[in-house]
């Protein structure tokens, strides 16, 4: 799935055989490093004397660029994902050559470089990755409708109806000003019992950085259609990814 | 010359009798309204520097909304200081901040601009021009910088040229959404002010923003701006 371009300058043949499981993983910046959210996966392991290192890629989105038509056109698909969500990944990868974040997951990165709010210069690249990364998967072709099962049921407990999130999403994405996403996130430590929250959030920063799992987004860029709101949640959003998401964030919750 | 048609029942107002002694018992409050200031210029006269299209979007979609939510957050504020409902008071002060700010840096903003034919982008003389030499350097330091600021500015703002007028320096700021220069300095005077948001050149540059800015200079209003640096700086 996750494409990494590797540069090694010694035999890969022992490098691999020692990946850790899924949910381990030293967060050391010597070891092999595998999370289960990992998309682009770059990974650097001191073997002697040969340091593995990966730059990012540009991860397509699950479907032709097509595939959204006629609510998200193939243009702005091929711009959005072509040239802005390419220009964050191509300058994050210029910005962590030789640092120590070229060893680190993407997630990592935007963790470590939100900084508790003191931004460092590839939080905002890094985050942008994995934001449009995220959106692209929060819709897919034939999108909209309901959610169903566990999601349906914990939507329901928590706001009451699956109109009132509709509701709150649609107020969280039209009060962003300027720039920024709104989100449904899995809060894993809820002090008032409730899993489900929306969350809006301003240029790059994101509910990870709030301790929260994002579960679905809607990137509320300035440049919008007044009905893209409504489209988004009528036409594209894919609740399957979002119920997938849910059992992963219950799990690691757990 | 813009801001003649900004105020309109304030005129009125004053024109009932209700004037600065107007102590009168029932007294009425009237209530300020804002309005769309015209351009002095056509949608097409900054072309090729800035697109018609883009003009006449940036004027009558993006700059009417401010207005118009701005008169709204107005009337709702008054609404609510005159029931004494301070929550809601405060609750409304970020729908004024940038409804209210997106007015005020939109009202600047066409008068920052001008047709070459006006004498858009002829390069400061008088009292501005020595003051840019002496703060940057040159004109061409002052736009290298300003153009550095605004590439560099993550999300959506602007980036002014101010001139300080307890200081009388000249000083580069940014700021973002729709905060309007002086959140960054209570003494600072906006000179020029871009809008580096998307809707201000995406039609015509797409994501190329620094090609934007490095047009943009060639239909400056640098008249404008020396007209108002003289005033605080006499």
């Amino acid at each position: 799935m996750a494409t990494a371009t590797v540069a090694a300058t010694a035999p890969l043949s022992n490098g691999f055989l020692l990946r850790r499981g899924p949910n381990e993983g030293a967060k050391s910046a010597r070891g092999l490093q595998w999370t289960k959210n990992h998309r682009q996966s770059p990974s650097s392991r001191r073997f002697g004397a040969a340091v593995i290192t990966a730059k990012f890629d540009l991860k397509p989105p699950p479907y032709p660029l097509n595939a959204l038509e006629p609510h998200m056109s193939a243009n702005t698909l091929s711009f959005h994902w072509g040239k802005h969500h390419r220009a964050y990944v191509d300058n994050l990868n210029k910005q962590i050559v030789g640092t120590e974040l070229e060893a680190k997951s993407l997630e990592d990165i935007v963790i470590q470089t939100y900084n508790n709010g003191d931004l460092l210069p590839p939080f905002n690249n890094a985050a942008q990755i994995w934001n449009h990364d995220f959106f692209w998967e929060s819709m897919k072709p034939g999108g909209g409708g309901k959610p169903s099962g566990e999601l349906l049921k914990l939507i329901e407990r928590d706001f009451g109806s699956f109109e009132k999130l509709c509701e709150e999403l649609r107020a969280a994405a039209a009060t962003q000003f300027g720039s920024g996403w709104a989100w449904l996130a899995f809060n894993p430590r809820p002090s008032d019992g409730k899993e489900l929250l929306v969350v809006k959030s301003p240029n790059a920063v994101n509910p990870l950085v709030l301790g929260y799992i994002p579960l679905l987004t809607i990137d509320v860029w300035e440049n919008r259609r007044p009905d893209y709101i409504s489209i988004f949640m009528e036409k594209l959003v894919s609740w399957d990814a979002v119920s997938a998401k849910l059992e992963v964030a219950k799990a690691q919750a757990a | 010359m813009a801001f003649r048609a900004l105020l309109t029942r304030r005129t009125l107002a004053a024109a009932s009798g209700l004037g600065p002694n107007g102590g009168v018992a029932t007294s009425f409050r009237g209530l300020q309204t804002f309005s769309l200031p015209d351009l002095p210029y056509d949608y097409g006269a900054l072309q090729p520097a800035i697109s018609g299209e883009i003009m006449q979007l940036h004027h009558q979609k993006h700059h009417q909304a401010y207005v118009t939510n701005y008169n709204k957050a107005l009337e709702q504020l008054h609404d609510a200081m005159s029931k004494g409902d301070a929550p809601a008071v405060v609750k409304l002060q970020s729908a004024i901040k940038f409804n209210g700010g997106g007015h005020v840096n939109h009202s600047i903003f066409w008068k920052n601009l001008a047709p070459i034919q006006a004498g858009g982008g002829e390069p400061p003389k008088g009292s501005l021009g020595w003051a840019i030499d002496n703060n940057f350097g040159s004109v061409d330091a002052l736009v290298q910088k300003m153009n550095a600021e605004g590439a560099a500015l993550q999300g959506s703002g602007w980036v002014w040229l101010g001139v300080d007028k307890e200081l009388k320096k000249l000083v580069v700021e940014t700021t973002s959404n729709q905060d309007p220069l002086v959140t960054k300095g209570p003494s600072l005077v906006p000179l020029i002010g871009i809008d580096v948001w998307e809707h201000a050149y995406y039609l015509q540059y797409k994501n190329v923003r620094p090609d934007y800015l490095k047009n943009i200079w060639k239909v400056i209003n640098w008249k404008y701006a020396s007209e108002v640096y003289e005033k605080e700086c006499p």
